[in-house]
């Protein structure tokens, strides 16, 4: 019944870029850093606030300290905007890491309990030291996550049958549950602590200065070096554990470092964005589904497509609502059905 | 299984759950009197009795009466719910994980209340109508996802299609956290945990009208089911409308979550927990209904009491919480897959 979902096993190398080879993929990867920049400036042109298209370049490279457009360019949509890609990018690698380290098409961050435990740690930081700054929430953050991480594939690997899908999602819902509560109760007794949790907790680019986009993104880079370099070995994987090591691949290290790349992508974004949700799902499905199982194309094309729908979702957030909608609540209403569709299309003897 | 006849009325039983019936109801009523005298002026155990049998002190009567019970009276009604209404969930999904908590029904209900108590700014009327609508909607919407025609609505499809629906409500309920002013937020804050304090008779009364209509129904009409001891053909061919009576325990099953949710807040993981337990107590197959509602009352009263007495004041949610996630996460890992669907 919860058997794992299987996926096709890659195609062989030859035969990874299908029929339009690998120039079409470059050409693909190409078009879609096209469309990044294109997001990126409507990130930067769009929002509470008039800002001729004009004022854009200038606002980010030479701001006029005296034009109202220039520095909402530089002050408010340029930080939001960089926080943007990265944490994009962080996300939806991670997804896609760690969908082929579980074979596990569900396989979420943010239902996985990383974000319950991020959540717990920062509280636990916030309440017991009083400190405001980004760099320890950073560091909070990736120990939480990486705690709750390696708790839920404990749990979701530990019964008869293995590490499933559904397993796992339903492990990451207990982990995430228990962790809910303890960081309520700790909200709860310092009451000091919830004014600012209230809006970490709710997921958005909004509002963070500069320095947070330049603290993760020593982490950011170092995570998203490692998951590119991990693409062939994830290829083996995907394999399964007796064809990977016939042809000289190493299973236990390949998870390991693959852990290690999720946990520092996920710990990062979360950080500095707090939780945001189905973005990690929704990219590596959308990714697989254009252009197959090939790890060594679906890291680079969810490194790219993640910060144009996560900035797509923040611009959205900005118009949709006079008040503005932060992220987290556009990504969890635009990711939902997508989740819902893809269990639908799951047959029913896997789910 | 014994049978009991006097003249041409008969009814059947079994000592085993009589007998399990009858210790978790005096283990719920034992912690409903102990979480009465808890508190600043500390009640002992035969003074409260004293009081609910009419015999006491007019001092200590104002305290109980007016200022405990209703407490520990809430704590039992949701708790009862909670466990029914799990019960029935877990025997319509056929899945011990279909509990309401983790399919989103409590969160609906919470998403409801919130927007009442934030946006609205209704009475204590007004959230429980709209904490009922949330938990209808998103009841409603989950079953319309996971239906699929042909299959109907297959266990852990509703399960994730559930857990999607949760995760998506939850982001609706810090929104609204966000938007509210801080004190308000707090409150909603603490609300959104699951919390029995400060609970007075507007709370308890409503929950126990509303028990009162729908435990017996959700009971009388999961009798001819026989709760997935024969299963749908059988049931069928004996001459039960399967679709039609599951549809209505669900409609009942729903109203159980809803009225707790409006009385205590969504206190996560009775539902879950309580059907189970009552299981492995009974020794049966298939799901245990008056059991289930007992064991979950029971466990109610007792993370309340456990909340009480806690070296700091938490609300009856975090117990739970901690509890019921650490239940969960051994109940996947003990659990072979054919357990799990």
């Amino acid at each position: 019944m919860l058997s794992p979902v299987r996926r096709r096993p890659p195609r062989t190398p030859e035969k990874a870029g299908g029929p339009r080879g690998r120039g079409a993929h470059l050409g693909g990867l190409a078009l879609l850093t096209a469309v990044l920049l294109l997001t990126v400036v409507a990130s930067l042109a769009i929002g509470a606030g008039d800002v001729p298209l004009g004022r854009v370049l200038p606002g980010v490279f030479s701001p006029d300290d005296a034009s109202r457009p220039d520095l909402i360019v530089h002050e408010l949509r340029l930080p939001r905007t960089v926080l943007g890609i990265a944490v994009g990018m962080a996300l939806g690698l991670a997804g896609a890491v760690m969908q082929a380290l579980t074979r596990n098409p569900l396989a979420e961050p943010g239902l996985l309990g990383v974000n319950g435990g991020a959540a717990l740690a920062v509280v636990i930081v916030i309440g017991s030291t009083r400190v405001d700054d980004p760099l320890v929430y950073v560091w909070a953050a990736f120990l939480g996550a990486a705690g709750a991480a390696m708790l839920v594939y404990m749990i979701g690997a530990r019964g008869r049958g293995g590490a499933s899908p559904a397993r796992l999602v339903l492990a990451g819902a207990a982990v995430e549950a228990v962790f809910t509560a303890l960081t309520a109760g700790l909200m709860l007794l310092s009451p000091g602590s919830f004014g600012g949790f209230r809006f970490w907790q709710v997921g958005s680019l909004g509002g963070r200065e500069m320095s947070v986009f330049l603290r993760i993104l020593p982490f950011v880079l170092a995570g998203t070096i490692l998951a590119l370099l991990l693409a062939r070995p994830l290829n083996a994987l995907g394999m399964g554990d007796e064809a990977g090591k016939a042809l000289g691949s190493r299973p236990g290290r390949t998870r390991a470092l693959g852990a290690l790349a999720v946990v520092v992508l996920c710990g990062s974004a979360t950080a500095a964005a707090g939780p945001i949700v189905f973005l990690g799902l929704a990219v590596p499905f959308i990714v697989r589904t254009a252009v197959g199982p090939d790890q060594r194309l679906v890291l680079p094309y969810s490194l790219l497509l993640a910060p144009v729908l996560l900035l797509g979702a923040d611009i959205f957030g900005r118009v949709i609502a006079p008040g503005e909608l932060e992220t987290g609540i556009v990504t969890a209403f635009l990711g939902a059905p997508l989740f819902a569709v893809m269990v639908r299309r799951g047959r029913t003897r896997d789910l | 299984m014994r049978v009991m006849r006097a003249g041409a009325l008969s009814v059947r039983w079994e000592p085993r759950a009589a007998a399990v019936c009858g210790v978790l109801a005096l283990v719920a009523a034992s912690a409903a009197v102990l979480v009465v005298g808890s508190g600043e002026f500390p009640i002992s155990p035969p003074d409260v009795v004293r009081v609910l049998v009419g015999q006491g002190d007019q001092a200590t009567e104002f305290i109980v009466t007016t200022l405990r019970l209703p407490r520990a009276v809430t704590g039992l009604l949701a708790g009862l719910a909670l466990g029914l209404s799990g019960a029935i969930f877990q025997s319509i999904s056929r899945n011990p994980l279909g509990s309401p908590d983790l399919i989103g029904f409590t969160t609906g209900s919470a998403s409801g209340a919130l927007l009442q108590i934030l946006v609205f700014g209704g009475g204590a009327v007004a959230i429980t109508v709209s904490s009922v609508a949330g938990s209808v909607l998103t009841a409603a919407g989950v079953y319309l996802v996971a239906y699929r025609r042909g299959g109907g609505v297959h266990g852990v499809r509703l399960v994730l299609i559930g857990v999607a629906a949760a995760a998506m409500l939850q982001a609706l309920n810090s929104y609204l956290i966000t938007r509210a002013e801080l004190r308000e937020g707090y409150e909603a804050a603490f609300w959104l945990t699951g919390s029995l304090n400060g609970r007075d008779w507007d709370q308890a009364v409503p929950l126990g009208i509303a028990l009162a209509v729908l435990v017996p129904a959700a009971l009388l009409l999961a009798r001819p089911l026989g709760m997935g001891e024969l299963g749908d053909d059988a049931a069928q061919a004996l001459g039960v409308p399967v679709q039609r009576t599951r549809a209505l325990l669900t409609v009942a099953g729903v109203g159980l979550v809803a009225a707790a949710t409006a009385a205590a807040g969504p206190v996560p993981f009775v539902a879950l927990a309580a059907p189970q337990l009552a299981r492995r107590m009974t020794r049966r197959a298939g799901a245990q209904l008056l059991p289930a509602a007992l064991t979950g009352a029971a466990l109610l009263a007792t993370a309340d009491l456990i909340s009480l007495h806690l070296p700091v004041a938490m609300p009856v949610g975090v117990v739970t919480g901690v509890l019921g996630g650490a239940y969960l996460a051994w109940l996947l890992s003990t659990t072979g897959r054919k357990g799990m669907a």
